[in-house]
């Protein structure tokens, strides 16, 4: 048998959209395949198809040319079909040994017997160097590590045919090639491997095949070797993409926010996550935060917008110190924040997409009378949005916002942000999840801000974002600000070598 | 059939406890309003099934006239039934509404009973001592009830705000804590010694009838009925309408998004428990302000409290909702009443209320069905809802 997995004329249908229709998607035994399209084009949802999450309105699936019926998630491992979702499914206050085990479990009259299990994941995460604190609880350790647990959970289960969705958003560059030569190694070693990424040299890198959907329908199938990033981005798109990024010079302006020395304690033990960092943002310049994941970027941006105490420190906008006021008192000084957890911080996923596109302003004139909703005003707002960001969803403004693809969630908050037009623009790793098209946009949105003489402070984990967006980078590593850079000058080199701690030097 | 929810799931927020009780009001809550509606429904058949079984076990020849009983007592004797459904309803409105309304700011208040027996206590209080008061003695009395209620709720908010004590283990100790309070300042400030109980309010404290009793002529009910309906349709405009409902609402889905937005999570959770504390201490004063009722200085715990999360669950934790099965309970009450004249205990009516409660309790798996079946026949509408659990 070539194929292991044959999936036919798959259609799945929401109310008032069809995710897929018609889709086919084949396997062969080794591949390592991608699926590409844009955000919204049903490639969870076809994955999800598969796993057991959803039944098919229609469309056959065949496992190693037997006709199946995947009613569940476990029917999917009994099939040995394992995945990795977009949005991690782990029980936030157990350890990284019970989720990883959980459905799992050894014991012995009854009891658990956590031995052989902290053998084999030790044993795993050496092997597929995913490096991880066994007895970590999970709420505590970062987005990265998270991924790797969930990767493990798979592996664990001997899965032999491995979904990955969007496995690379959170990790690092340096992370993303260790990935790939993991997902190489486990397509020698027999593995079949089902890829959902939107960064096509990452497809170049590791696919053999690639299947595009675009709108729920499918395009097309590939082979890698011989098809342009260019050509890839078009059958997915349905236009020509420019891949670089195209600004002016910035023209920095007077000083918008200015941090002193600002340390935060972790929540957890004693010690500092942020370390003495002081640094400016101007107007009309993007001030880039790089960093590996983990070294104090996340809690920095805490800190800078009130989610998490400062243990020193001070914080000026526009000259008049903040430090002692609340989350919404600096949202309304002036600071628009992009979240780094869309889920978790940027939307209430249990609200419709209005509502969650009022979440920093429901309280303003514009959307209230006299402490009553203004049901008009809110649904012409989120009607802006949706035109203006492309928000796809199956019921536009009243879709629940839990409903939506990963990207069109991400689509939304940068929507709600940027629209807020404060003087501020914190994004914290803004096109996380979003396909190429809608990367473009966004980045044209977050440089248009700052011509527009805002201040961008932006947070990526991405080199080519940290390369080709800002016109300022600050390099922290272990908490501290260990270099600053200008884009022009510096090789991703460079950088790579203050980011893992290499070297470093003061920054003024 | 799937059963999404089956698997791990991590969550968002919350932070442990109670959180299984609180997931299923929150699943319950959250469902397509028609789906949800229909397995409330289907809770209640369910349960009126199952007592009619037991009604043809113990006593096969009343079992039918005995069941028609239950099910339309409330009509048996015409608008004085009715009434008296009315009246037995709106306790159980209030405390529903109490367990709801913190429900929806992600808030298991399992104390509705303490704040009533707090607000119980209070305005028996006032109703005995304070005659002075004259036309405006009851709404001072009511008054007093829905505050001490309010304060009873507020302990429990506090500590969950400052001291992240979880307010399902709060409240059960208030709870207590109110019982115990209860029977000894009876003892010691309202106390009637020849009868062991309470002493009765004055008259002027009663809760009027306005004209009610013309129309339900022989009936007990009182304004209490308004006195719920107006507050029904509060809740619903809070929650639905209003800015402070948008940031209750928020708070009780996801904290981190709350917080993230500057919402002042702790000012929410206060607030909350003190309306629900509000609501059950209307319900303790509405309840005891009326002839012939009286506080007993016994150390139990009311159920009307417990009924309320019921009450609840069953009304979709919507305050409309929580209004129609606050009466529908009501009338089996007043339907077990009638009872009494066939050859069964009106204890039955308690096993039927019990069978409901826990098949609105099992409503999770009735919607799962339901959910399940609906889709295999229409095939959509109810995925939408399906695919949040697992997305
Ligand atoms: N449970 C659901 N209920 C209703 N609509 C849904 C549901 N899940 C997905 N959709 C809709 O189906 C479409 C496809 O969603 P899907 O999550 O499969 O996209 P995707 O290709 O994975 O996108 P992304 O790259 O943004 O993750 C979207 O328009 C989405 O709004
Ligand atoms: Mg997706």
């Amino acid at each position: 048998m070539e194929y292991v997995i044959e999936m036919e004329n798959i259609t799945k249908e929401f109310p008032g959209i069809k995710a897929n229709d018609q889709v086919d998607l084949k396997l062969k035994k080794g591949e390592i395949h991608a699926l590409l399209g844009e955000n919204g084009a049903g490639k969870s949802t076809l994955m999800s198809v598969l796993f057991g999450l959803y039944t098919p309105d229609s469309g056959t699936i065949k496992v190693q040319g037997k006709q199946v019926f995947i009613r569940n998630p476990n029917d999917a491992n009994n099939l040995g079909i394992g995945m990795v979702h977009q949005h991690f499914k782990l029980v936030h206050n157990f350890s990284v040994t019970e989720n990883i085990i959980l459905g799992h479990e050894d014991t012995t009259k009854g009891f658990l017997r956590y031995d052989n299990a902290v053998a084999k994941i030790k044993n795993l995460s050496e092997q597929y160097k995913l490096k991880v604190d066994p007895s970590a609880i999970i709420e505590n350790i970062s987005v990265g590590q998270q991924q790797r647990v969930e990767i493990l959970k798979m592996l664990y289960r001997d899965a032999d045919i491995l979904i990955f969705d969007e496995p690379t958003a959170s990790l690092t560059p340096q992370e993303i090639d260790e990935l790939m030569k993991i997902l190489r190694n486990l397509a020698e070693e027999g593995k079949s491997i089902i890829l959902i990424t939107h960064k096509l040299t990452e497809i170049q890198q590791v696919a053999d095949r690639c299947t595009i959907l675009r709108k729920g329908k499918y395009i097309d199938t590939v082979e890698v070797a011989g098809t342009s990033n260019e050509e890839l981005a078009e059958k997915m798109v349905g236009r020509k993409v420019v891949f670089d990024i195209e600004k002016a010079p910035a023209k920095p302006g007077d000083t918008v926010l200015k941090v002193e020395d600002l340390c935060v304690r972790s929540q957890h033990s004693n010690t500092e996550l942020v370390r003495d960092v002081s640094f400016e943002a101007k107007r009309g310049e993007i001030l880039c935060v790089a960093g590996i994941e983990g070294n104090g970027q996340s809690e920095l941006i805490y800190g800078l917008v009130g989610l998490a105490p400062l243990s020193k420190g001070r914080i000026l906008l526009h000259g008049s110190d903040v430090t002692q006021s609340s989350t919404r008192n600096r949202s309304l000084a002036g600071i628009s924040h992009i979240p780094e957890d869309r889920q978790r911080h940027g939307l209430v996923l249990d609200f419709s997409l209005e509502y969650n596109l009022i979440l920093n302003s429901y309280f303003e004139k514009t959307y209230q009378r006299q402490g009553f909703l203004d049901f008009k005003a809110i649904r012409t707002h989120a009607e802006a949005l949706i035109r203006q960001y492309d928000i796809r969803s199956s019921h536009g403004p009243l879709s629940l916002a839990r409903s939506m693809s990963g990207g069109n969630q991400q689509k939304a908050i940068l929507g709600r942000e940027i629209d807020r037009g404060s003087e501020l623009l914190i994004a914290v790793q803004p096109t996380r999840g979003l396909d190429v098209g809608a990367i473009e946009f966004i980045h044209k949105q977050i440089i248009a801000e700052r011509d527009r003489g805002k201040a961008v402070l932006l947070v990526s984990l991405e080199l080519d974002e940290v390369m080709g967006l800002s016109d300022r980078i600050l390099v922290m590593y272990g908490g501290e600000l260990v270099g600053e850079f200008d884009p022009e000058t510096v090789t991703e080199n460079e950088l790579g070598l203050y980011m893992s701690g290499a070297r470093k030097r003061g920054v003024a | 059939m799937k059963f999404p929810w089956g698997g791990k799931r991590a969550r968002g927020n919350g932070d442990g406890g109670g959180r299984i009780v609180q997931g299923a009001l929150q699943k319950v809550a959250h469902r397509p309003a028609s789906i949800s509606a229909f397995s409330s429904i289907l809770a209640i058949v369910s349960g009126l099934l199952v007592g009619f079984v037991i009604m043809l076990i113990v006593n096969p020849g009343d079992a039918v006239p005995g069941f028609l009983t239950i099910l339309f007592g409330w009509l048996s004797e015409g608008s004085r039934s009715v009434g008296d459904m009315l009246y037995f309803g709106v306790p159980i409105v209030l405390t529903g509404l109490s367990v709801a309304f913190a429900f929806r700011t992600g808030l298991f208040n399992i104390g509705a009973t303490g704040q009533l027996t707090m607000g119980a206590f209070t305005a028996v209080y006032i109703g005995v001592n304070w005659g002075f008061l004259g036309a405006f003695h009851w709404i001072v009395a009511v008054l007093g009830g829905m505050i001490a209620g309010a304060v009873w709720g507020s302990i429990a908010g506090l500590l969950k705000a400052f001291r992240n004590v979880h307010e399902v283990v709060s409240s059960i100790m208030l709870n207590y804590i109110a019982m115990y309070m209860n029977t000894m300042l009876i003892v010691q400030l309202i106390y009637n010694r020849q009868y062991a109980r309470a002493r009765s309010p004055l008259p002027s404290a009663h809760i009027p009838t306005w004209f009610l009793r013309d129309i339900f002529p022989g009936s007990s009910v009182n304004i209490g009925i308004f006195i719920a309906i107006g507050l029904t349709i509060l809740l619903h405009i809070i929650l639905n309408r209003t800015v402070f409902g948008y940031e209750l609402k928020s708070v009780g889905f996801n904290r981190d998004a709350a917080k993230y937005a500057g919402m002042n999570a702790k000012r929410n959770i206060v607030l909350s428990m003190t309306i629900s504390g509000a609501l059950a201490g209307i319900a303790g004063a509405i309840m005891f302000l009326v002839a012939g009722r009286h506080l007993e200085p016994v150390n139990q715990l009311m159920q009307e409290g417990f009924t309320g999360i019921a009450i609840a669950l069953l009304g979709l934790s919507a305050p409309i909702g929580v209004f129609m099965a606050g009466i529908f309970y009501g009338a089996l009450e007043q339907g077990g009443y009638y009872l009494q004249l066939y050859d069964f205990m009106p204890e039955i009516i308690d096993i039927i209320i019990a069978v409901i409660i826990y098949f609105s309790a099992f409503s999770l798996f009735i919607q799962t069905y339901v959910a399940g079946y609906l889709r295999r026949k229409l095939g959509a509408e109810v995925e939408l809802q399906q695919g949040t659990e697992i997305k």
